[in-house]
């Protein structure tokens, strides 16, 4: 079984009351957010919409994009989950909020390669409370029912929602990559930092993997250049006999996750073992930039 | 003599009908008395259901590794002078030999628990995967079947440890045509020289 297709939603709906003004607007290297947003988001998704309450649909920015336009009003962030599961209920939906100034690729990715498409939702945990960040998250189909559950009991906060689900929660690769701006200070700090040092992958989309060799991203995520080989039920499942990746997966057992959602690999690591460089190999062990890796299903020679 | 050994590849894959005569030859030592070879067939039938013919895959450069190593192993675990296994790839038909194994040895004892020990071996432990094609039209990997996510590995031994008696059905639209063996597979270029398979495990060390 594979897990439902990829929606991404980018939230937009929010009234800055801090900022005095509209989020989705404001400009990181001539970039509005949520133009960044979406040129992260909608290479890594089926497709991508942008969140919107009624109000804002004249909005020639938003208007650029295929837009979902909140079912109920005034619920904040959780209303424009809400209405993207309400619309699309066989999908999963990759959440974003457009105020992410440091957000990056390889964190989209990271997510995406470790989404626990079984379980409600797939989030990172807060570098400052521990806790589920929601709006950089995959809420599953089975988000909608504890949704609507949660908004019938007047529960608007999406955080709560994911800190009481069943939740796969991960770590996130780079510490500072969900910092958000919510005052003019940070946002000035933002763009003084961004100038500086610009996230890795903000000018470049998903097929940045272009790049030859291993890359340390601003926030120090090595990526890796590897080669996969395929062999029987693997190779006829995965529709190839080679394949080259760039990926932040550091240890065989992380890339065959990442490959296993990438591919619909049905074999669980459990029964595989797996090769380094033509030789066995540890699922645990480092990878290097350059390894070819295969997964060995079970031999039946003789 | 032990020079001879290492220079040549004991354990070699083929994708044309292997050629035990030849095989024999490379294992006659004056200083043995016992000689003990075994041949795997390709089988008409496998768990209840009717075999028509079956495909051999090999990750070529490891098979070839893990297969000397097991001779290595049954060299100095039993004695034995010498040893070999040679492993077809490719499509077969029923009937046709699908592997070889042969030991030679000072007496007869030594000669058949290395036989043994190698087939063993080799099916457990040497990257080769088996596909089998049925009457129905359906088509398995061996031993693949069970793997699937959720299920379990069970009592901590390695599937890859327990004989083919099951296999995973495939989508019938792959059952239609023959898959070729991956492209860079290292196989012998030619039955005639057995010993030529000896530089496809020099050019990969």
């Amino acid at each position: 079984m594979s897990a439902p297709e990829l929606y991404g939603l980018v939230l937009t709906g929010g009234r800055s009351r801090r900022m005095q003004r509209d989020k989705a607007n404001l400009e990181y290297a001539g970039k509005s957010q949520l133009e960044r947003a979406m040129q992260l988001l909608t290479p890594l998704v089926a497709r991508c919409f942008v969140s919107a309450r009624t109000d804002q649909l004249e909005d020639p920015r938003r208007a650029a994009y295929d837009t979902i336009v909140d079912v109920l009003p005034n619920l904040g962030p959780m209303g424009g989950i809400h209405a993207a599961l309400h619309a699309y209920p066989d999908c999963g939906w990759l959440v974003l909020a457009c105020d992410l100034p440091f957000l990056d690729t390889a964190t989209l990715q990271h997510l995406i390669a470790h989404r626990a498409s079984t379980r409600v939702a797939t989030a990172f945990r807060s570098s400052f409370d521990g806790q589920p960040e929601p709006l950089c998250a995959i809420f599953e189909p089975r988000s909608l029912v504890l949704i609507e559950e949660s908004l019938a009991r007047s529960q608007q906060c999406p955080r709560a929602l994911l800190a009481s689900s069943d939740v796969e929660l991960l770590e996130l690769p780079n510490p500072r990559a969900l910092d958000n701006v919510n005052t003019g200070e940070e946002y000035v700090a933002a763009q003084a930092a961004l100038v500086a040092a610009p996230p890795a992958a903000a000018a470049a989309s998903a097929a940045s993997s272009a790049s030859a060799s291993a890359s340390a991203s601003a926030d120090g995520a090595t990526r890796r250049r590897l080669k996969v080989r395929y062999f029987a039920v693997l190779r006829e499942q995965a529709g190839r006999s080679t394949e080259e990746l760039e990926t932040q997966a550091g240890t065989p057992r992380q890339l065959y996750d990442e490959l296993r959602r990438l591919r619909g690999l049905t074999l669980a690591p459990e029964f595989l073992r797996v090769a380094v460089n033509d030789e066995f190999g540890d699922w645990r062990s480092p990878l290097a930039d350059g390894d070819t890796v295969v997964f060995l299903p079970p031999v039946a020679g003789g | 003599l032990s020079g001879w050994r290492l220079i040549m590849n004991r354990f070699s894959l083929h994708d044309i009908a292997l050629q035990p005569e030849q095989l024999r030859r490379l294992l006659q030592d004056p200083a043995c008395g016992g000689y003990a070879a075994f041949e795997g067939w390709v089988r008409d039938c496998n768990d209840g259901r009717t075999v028509l013919r079956l495909e051999y895959e090999a990750f070529g450069a490891l098979a070839l590794r893990e297969g000397e190593r097991i001779l290595d192993e049954a060299q100095q675990r039993f004695g034995v002078a010498r040893a070999r296994c040679a492993h077809r790839v490719g499509p077969l038909a029923i009937g046709e030999l699908a592997v070889w194994v042969g030991v030679s040895a000072p007496h007869r004892g030594e000669a058949f628990d290395a036989c043994r020990y190698i087939i063993d071996e080799v099916k457990h432990r040497v990257p080769i995967w088996k596909k089998e094609y049925y009457q129905d039209g359906d088509s398995g990997w061996v031993n693949c079947e069970r793997c699937a996510a959720g299920a379990s590995p069970g009592h901590g031994e390695p599937l890859a440890h327990e004989h083919a008696t099951h296999v995973q059905r495939i989508a019938s639209a792959g059952a239609a045509s023959i898959s070729r063996a991956a492209p860079e597979l290292n196989v012998a270029s030619a039955g005639a020289a057995v010993a030529d398979a000896g530089s496809a495990v020099a050019k990969g060390r």
